[in-house]
């Protein structure tokens, strides 16, 4: 665990705080002055005594299987600057040999160990069947209310013609999302919000909009026909609606490489989401977990680019086999050994294509492209395929990238061939992590 | 993306129908009701997102040439990413730090590290490190250089890094073999400034003499800065087979190429010039006394004498400053009857009229121009004397500038021994000029001194020029032995409130980034 090329970089360790001060107090904290006793063992934890004003140092111990963390600071923050400055540590100058821990860190490890050793299942509640069919019932018919009022509404603005949309601003679609919040239906809300942005993005607004329109028109006619369809779609649609997935999912254990992890906030700045992209070794299935941030927090879960964990991962049902929760861990995160190979730009577009069949309103699918070529433009970005006349546009935001990325793709790359791994979708692919040429370690474009 | 999708028209005409609105286009179009027109759109819109083909690609950028330096190891790299990423430090508000090390400091000396090592720059890093050398001059010519190929090739396609392309830094383009001389001649008429300077550099490296026939072969058609960069590159090396072009370039259009071809002739003491300079000196300045030239003739105006002096200045005193600080120092042991340069300066040379300070103001000058260490020595004088009783000049950035021009060694011992005799208040410009990691007696006699302001009673902040300074340039190795200095204890009794904990945190910063700097200069070293 304490080996080189197993620690984190000091932005994924900052990546962790809860806040801006934090992240400050930390950094001030992550040089060996005040530290003392640091030690790490082999199975994923680092310990260390910090001088804080006080007489007694705090005692500061990580789970980095977690991360999990645990202080005698009386901090609420969560990590606390210790914690953070001892990863920082850690990420800079390594503890040395992996050792015994020491009393106070041991018992808190040996409790979590014996915590994640109890099967998932078995804590659950004996079920009110009845009850649980009622709630499920009263909350189909206000969805149904819902998509009906919706339905009227899309029909009044193809009725009025969208000419008149860019006039008419935003404050009308606000509130029909904001209705459609109150039907308990938070899928279509957040459709109904992008939808009042479109006439202010720019030329070709009208066909965006009808587009837009017209898939969040098949989501209610789907939603009103949902006895009908053939269940995985069925679920395809319920959680696209917004409501939460209903019995387990399957359950696939393989060494999962972790592709991607970014963040996206919502326009409010309340909430802070996470995405991982995971990819199965083994079975070469892709996954995607999500995490959330309440306001002003960031996501607990982080799991570095390029580590490889051995898990079991439940995938939800419907939406095309992406959406997919962590369960158990069998071991400590690695270092993966190789680069996973790439599709071509027709390849990709495929898959993408493939997967609307599960899930038509799906904005993009994880690909491997490689070998491709980043082609920059004062117009817009490219990634061609190293050989013949084919490439992929590069969509200027989305994915809640800058264009710094793009330019350490292009860095990277120098003008030649590499593997990059993003989202291909109908505007195009974004890139998210690239292996330059000859190297297995993979670079996170930020 | 293929616009030539089947049944594009068709989705022309649903969104000509969308915005009329269907109320406006009954009786006619492919849809009647809304409903109808949203159904005949979905269907194409997942049509259209299942059927996407690639576009056609662009023109291929040309590859980066290649570069053959080595990266970094792994460790080394990581640093430097963390480096870059805390140049904009959280850590530097206000006047109280923390214990924190300031990494903005440390990437400066990381860099230099790096260049002595001959390392490139991870290739993925070299967009933040041209953002770095965007940010801060001071940095650039070391970030510019590590980025190397890889960051020329880059700058030529993001105009926010176009600076990289005129930065003059050298040395990262490919260049061709001295010896090609066509291909020396098609860089230098097509190549950007930088690989022009670059390659100037290298032709002079291999050939004094080459240098100025090349510049001669555009000089009439360069712009005027681009002159006086080309002309500020021959300072390196300077020699006397440089003469003849300076001495062209003193009848230059532009006034600043003139005064810097002036400036550099000057630094010749063989030269035309600095003979034409030493004559009219000499005909002012002797045992008997001084008197100052009259008028500023031509010849004085062609050998770049600048004729109107700045305000509140003495015309005569004006001229008699630029005659003394061009003519070469070599000039006066025999115009003083032997005497060295101590002696002359000791001299009470013209005291009564009061040109004394004028005079020596000039030969302070003249020493930093034609880089003399036993002109520069005699006008310094002692360290332990008051820097007002000294033989030169008060100033301490001229001090600063004299120092320059002795031996490392004795630089570090004119400092240690300053410090010693007056504290740090007035040291900061001079422990600037010393090489580091400082020599031990000057890291020893700057750790003294702090510890004698601490034990003063005052704040720790009052010294933070130095003690930043410090954290730049003690040697590691004096890590261990500051230690003691770490432990805060308790105020002394006519101490400000708290200095003694603030003085402790700032010992304890000073360690720690001395720690730091010798486990990044440990990952710097190849594997």
């Amino acid at each position: 665990m304490t080996d080189q090329g197993d620690r984190w970089t000091a932005e994924q360790v900052l990546d962790l705080a809860p806040d801006d001060a934090s992240r400050k107090a930390g950094g001030r904290l992550g040089g060996a002055g005040p530290w003392s006793q640091i030690g790490g063992s082999a199975s994923g934890s680092v310990w260390g005594l910090c001088k804080g004003s006080g007489s007694k140092p705090y005692r500061t111990v990580v789970d980095l299987t977690g991360p999990a963390y645990k202080c005698s600071c009386p901090s609420r923050k969560f990590p606390c600057k210790h914690a953070l400055g001892l990863l920082l540590l850690w990420s800079a100058e390594g503890v040395g040999e992996p050792g015994e821990a020491p009393e106070w860190a041991a018992q808190w490890l040996a409790d979590r160990a014996a915590k994640a050793a109890r099967p998932l299942g078995g804590r659950a509640a004996p079920v009110d069947e009845e009850g649980a069919r009622k709630r499920a019932e009263r909350r189909a018919a206000r969805v149904g209310a819902g998509v009906a009022e919706l339905e009227q509404r899309l029909a009044d603005l193809l009725r009025g013609g969208l000419a008149g949309q860019e006039q008419v601003g935003y404050a009308g679609w606000e509130e029909t999302a904001a209705r459609m919040v109150d039907a308990q239906a938070p899928g279509l809300a957040s459709r109904v919000r992008e939808l009042g942005t479109i006439p202010s993005c720019g030329p070709g607004w009208p066909a965006r909009m009808l587009e837009e329109a017209a898939l969040l028109h098949l989501l209610d006619r789907a939603w009103l026909g949902l006895a009908g369809l053939p269940e995985e779609l069925a679920a395809t649609v319920r959680s696209r609606v917004g409501l939460p997935a209903s019995g387990e999912g399957e359950a696939v254990r393989d060494r999962w490489l972790v592709l991607a992890q970014y963040d996206t906030v919502s326009p409010d700045g309340r909430l802070t989401t996470r995405r991982i992209w995971l990819h199965g070794l083994a079975g070469g299935r892709p996954a995607l977990v999500l995490d959330f941030g309440p306001p002003g927090r960031p996501p607990g879960l982080a799991l570095p680019v390029g580590r490889v964990l051995e898990a079991e991962v439940h995938f939800r049902p419907g939406s095309a086999g992406l959406r997919a929760d962590l369960g158990e861990r069998f071991a400590a995160a690695a270092p993966c050994a190789g680069v996973p190979a790439g599709v071509s730009t027709g390849a990709a577009l495929e898959a993408y294509g493939e997967a609307l069949r599960q899930d038509p309103w799906l904005e993009s699918w994880p690909v491997v492209l490689g070998p491709v070529v980043p082609i920059p433009g004062e117009l817009g970005w490219q990634l061609a395929d190293a050989e013949g006349t084919s490439a992929l546009p590069v969509p200027l935001t989305g994915g809640g990238r800058s264009r710094g990325g793009l330019w350490q793709l292009a860095a990277l790359s120098g003008g030649g061939p590499v593997t990059v791994f993003g989202e291909c979708g109908h505007r195009g692919f974004t890139p998210l992590t690239a292996w330059q040429p000859g190297s297995t370690e993979p670079v996170a474009l930020s | 993306m293929d616009k030539s999708d089947e049944g594009y028209g068709e989705w022309e005409e649903l969104v000509a129908a969308a915005l009329l609105g269907t109320e406006r286009r009954r009786g006619g179009g492919p849809a009647g009701s809304p409903e109808a027109l949203l159904d005949a759109a979905a269907v194409h819109a997942v049509r259209r997102r299942a059927g996407l083909r690639p576009a056609e690609a662009g023109p291929r950028p040309e590859p980066a040439p290649r570069d053959p330096r080595p990266a970094p190891p792994e460790a080394a790299g990581h640093r430097l990413a963390q480096l870059l990423a805390g140049r904009s430090g959280p850590v530097n508000g206000g006047g109280r730090r923390g214990t924190a090390p300031d990494l903005t400091e440390l990437l400066p000396q990381w860099l230099a590290a790096a260049a002595r090592h001959g390392y490139r720059s991870p290739a993925a890093l070299v967009p933040a490190l041209l953002d770095a050398a965007r940010a801060r001059t001071d940095l650039r010519p070391q970030a510019l250089a590590l980025a190397g190929t890889r960051g020329l090739w880059l700058a030529r396609m993001n105009p926010d890094w176009r600076f990289a392309l005129r930065g003059g830094s050298g040395g990262t383009g490919e260049l061709p073999e001295v010896t090609d001389r066509a291909a020396v001649e098609r860089l230098w008429q097509e190549g950007l400034f930088a690989e022009r300077v670059a390659l100037l550099g290298a032709v002079r490296a291999h050939e004094a003499a080459a240098a100025p026939r090349l510049l001669m072969t555009t000089w009439a058609t360069e712009r005027a800065e681009d002159r006086l960069m080309f002309l500020d590159s021959l300072r390196v090396g300077l020699s006397a087979g440089d003469e003849p072009f300076l001495e062209a370039a003193l009848g230059d259009r532009s006034r600043n190429v003139r005064a810097t071809a002036a400036e550099l002739l000057s630094a010749l003491p063989d030269s035309a010039l600095a003979g034409r300079m030493a004559e009219r000196a000499l005909a002012c300045v002797g045992p008997e006394g001084v008197t100052p030239p009259a008028e500023c003739d031509a010849g004085m105006l062609r050998d770049g004498v600048v004729k109107r002096p700045p305000a509140g200045r003495g015309e005569r005193a004006w001229w008699l400053g630029q005659l003394v600080e061009a003519a070469p120092l070599s000039c006066w042991r025999e115009r003083f009857g032997g005497l060295g340069p101590a002696e002359i300066v000791a001299l009470p040379v013209a005291a009564g009229d009061g040109w004394t300070e004028e005079l020596h103001a000039a030969w302070c000058r003249a020493a930093v121009r034609q880089r003399d260490a036993p002109w520069s020595r005699a006008l310094l004088g002692p360290a332990s004397a008051p820097p007002a009783a000294g033989p030169g000049t008060a100033s301490l950035a001229e001090r600063a500038k004299l120092l320059e021009t002795l031996p490392h060694a004795e630089r570090a011992e004119w400092v240690a021994e300053f410090i010693r005799a007056h504290g740090l208040s007035e040291a900061f410009q001079l422990l600037g000029v010393c090489v580091v990691p400082w020599a031990g007696a000057l890291g020893q006699a700057v750790v003294d001194a702090l510890d004698t302001a601490r034990d003063a009673g005052s704040y720790p902040w009052s010294f933070s020029g130095v003690m930043g300074l410090a954290e730049r340039c003690l040697d590691p190795a004096e890590a261990g032995r500051l230690e003691a200095l770490t432990t805060a204890v308790e105020d002394l009794p006519d101490a400000a409130p708290g200095a003694a904990a603030y003085w402790a945190e700032a010992f304890q910063r000073l360690v720690s980034t001395l720690r730091l700097r010798a486990a990044m200069l440990a990952e710097l070293a190849p594997a």
